[in-house]
């Protein structure tokens, strides 16, 4: 069925690397996700209905998907910020700063969440500055919000970078003669340029942060209908031993973050066509 | 302002001030985001001492959960990495029909909740699962137990090693490959003295991204772990036992482990970088 007859395969190993490839992803990835549509299918309808109408359940996606919306609009600001001192500008250290921008992908999740809840908790070091001004982080959605813009930080500013690197002076620089300032040559011709790439960098911080749980339980409080996120709910239904509706919470998330992923895509489409890139 | 030297040609009418602006405010947003919650795991760590913290790894506990950590992570990086060879290799060496969606498959454990991950594995493997009881039946412990961890971890890592191979393997093409086996060279031949060398340091950098992950991953390995204190606690587990029995110092004490590690990937990612950058290497 794979056969193809022009330029037979010189190089060997096809056979095993394929079929070893196949093997190892259906029994670890495919086949167990494919639980969950089980799982979910083995409710009554009135089951389902009762679970995704369930007040609870609703606050908690709309949590997830909420917090992970903000997050990724900050980091997309910030990360763009990032990314143009990082390329535009010589300062010292530059090398270290880059280095350490990664950090949210190597440190542990859990490591990140004490560490933001020591903090941002009313006694930490910066929640007891903020308590005076009456604003309260940790243990509200605020906090899930601080978390998350925590581990998706890096997603921008590693996806803008590049583009940024390879963007044409000659480009900016017929703006600058044309006589636009410098902010309206960075609105009307580098942002359009790297638009795309910020895009990709916030749907990747998004879908992040829309299943992130390590970060997060420790700063938000986890208080139901309050800042109870929905991996979090699916986590507490397994240990009630309400598998399908863990199942059934799941397949929400999945198919929630997918249209928002494919809605971005399409976006994208639009936006370099637009262009015209 | 030869501090605010710009690298490469500036936008006209990009002024020193509004250089200097932008730069503060980058520097304010890696203090506020990224330094001050790394600073804050030692600081609190060493919060009362040095004898508190060596008292808290010192724990036969802490120990076996490091131990755990570590054999869970020597074990997904060694899968994983066999399965990044064999996936880099028929992707980048061979065309054949579906591949966009075997690559697109490759990546899929990244966009699904770490939760999710441990969930589908209770949902096989579990005491009620579709085929957990007949595992139980026999004998074999999957969930609440070593291999439903390792099965965890190894199902967040997957793509790490792959999805560093297929994009570099892709790049150098086939034709070293194709000259070697035209000289007779075997599979394995090809594989080790000409492929091999070629990708060392993309595989390094793979392995590096997928031992980081494995060590620190949480929340899949939380759902299928059942936290039995000194059996089935890896580190990330065992520090918010810690935490949320207000033993701050304990915690933070193996955090600061996990944070050198952390620190430790930075640096050799940021050295592996400098070399592939640079063609003599």
């Amino acid at each position: 069925m794979f056969a193809r007859a022009a330029s037979p395969r010189v190089i060997p190993g096809f056979g095993p690397t394929l079929g070893f490839t196949l093997a190892y992803l259906s029994l670890v990835v495919l086949l167990p996700l494919a639980m969950i549509p089980l799982k979910a299918l083995g409710l009554s309808g009135a089951e389902v209905l009762a679970i995704v109408t369930d007040a609870r359940t609703l606050h908690a996606i709309g949590l997830s998907f909420g917090a992970a919306l903000a997050a990724a609009a900050v980091n997309a600001v910030l990360g763009t910020l990032l990314a143009w001192v990082l390329v535009r500008y010589d300062f010292p250290a530059r090398r270290l700063v880059d280095a350490l921008i990664d950090l949210p992908f190597a440190l542990p999740t859990a490591v990140a969440g004490i560490s933001l809840a020591a903090l941002y908790a009313p006694n930490g070091w910066i929640g007891e500055r903020l308590a005076p001004l009456g604003l309260k982080v940790a243990y509200t959605p605020l906090g899930i919000v601080v978390a998350l813009i925590f581990v998706g930080l890096p997603f921008v500013v590693r996806t803008v970078e590049p583009v940024l690197e390879a963007l044409d002076a000659e480009v900016e620089e017929a703006a600058a003669t044309l006589g636009a300032s410098w902010f309206a040559g960075f609105r009307r011709v580098v942002l359009p340029l790297i638009g795309p790439a910020v895009l990709t960098g916030f749907a990747m911080a998004l879908a992040r942060g829309i299943g992130e749980y390590g970060s997060v339980i420790f700063i938000a409080g986890n208080l139901p209908m309050v800042s109870e996120i929905a991996p979090l709910l699916i986590a507490i239904r397994l240990e009630e031993y309400n598998d399908a509706a863990a199942a059934m919470i799941a397949l929400l998330m999945l198919a929630a973050a997918f249209a928002l992923l494919l809605t971005i895509n399409l976006l994208q489409a639009w936006a370099r066509r637009r262009i015209g890139g | 302002m030869t501090l605010l030297a710009p690298r490469r040609s500036p936008l006209v009418g990009e002024s020193a001030t509004t250089r200097r602006v932008l730069l503060a405010l980058a520097l304010a947003a890696i203090g506020l985001f990224l330094l001050l919650p790394l600073a804050t795991v030692f600081a609190e760590a060493l919060s009362k001492g040095w004898g508190a913290y060596f008292e808290g790894l010192a724990d036969p506990d802490a120990r076996a959960a490091i131990r755990l950590t570590l054999l869970v992570a020597a074990i997904s990086v060694a899968v994983n990495f066999a399965f990044g060879i064999a996936a880099a290799w028929a992707v980048t060496k061979f065309d054949f029909p579906g591949k966009s969606l075997l690559v697109t498959f490759i990546d899929l454990p990244f966009s699904v909740s770490p939760v999710i991950a441990g969930l589908i594995y209770v949902l096989l493997f579990g005491a009620h699962g579709l085929i957990g009881p007949w595992l139980i039946a026999h004998g074999v412990e999957v969930i609440f137990a070593v291999p439903g961890i390792v099965l965890a971890t190894v199902f967040v890592t997957l793509p790490f090693v792959a999805r560093e191979l297929i994009p570099t393997m892709e790049m150098l093409g086939r034709g070293d490959e194709e000259v070697a086996r035209t000289l007779g060279a075997s599979g394995w031949q090809i594989f080790f003295r000409v492929t091999l060398p070629n990708v060392k340091w993309a595989a390094l950098y793979g392995v590096l991204l997928c031992n980081a992950r494995a060590m620190g991953e949480f929340g899949a390995v939380s759902v299928v772990s059942g936290h039995l204190r000194g059996q089935t606690d890896t580190m990330p587990l065992h520090i918010e036992i810690l935490y949320n029995e207000y033993n701050f110092v304990a915690a933070f004490a193996v955090a600061s482990l996990l944070a050198l590690m952390a620190l430790f990937t930075l640096a050799l990612k940021s050295a592996l970088e400098a070399v592939t950058e640079n063609p003599g290497r």
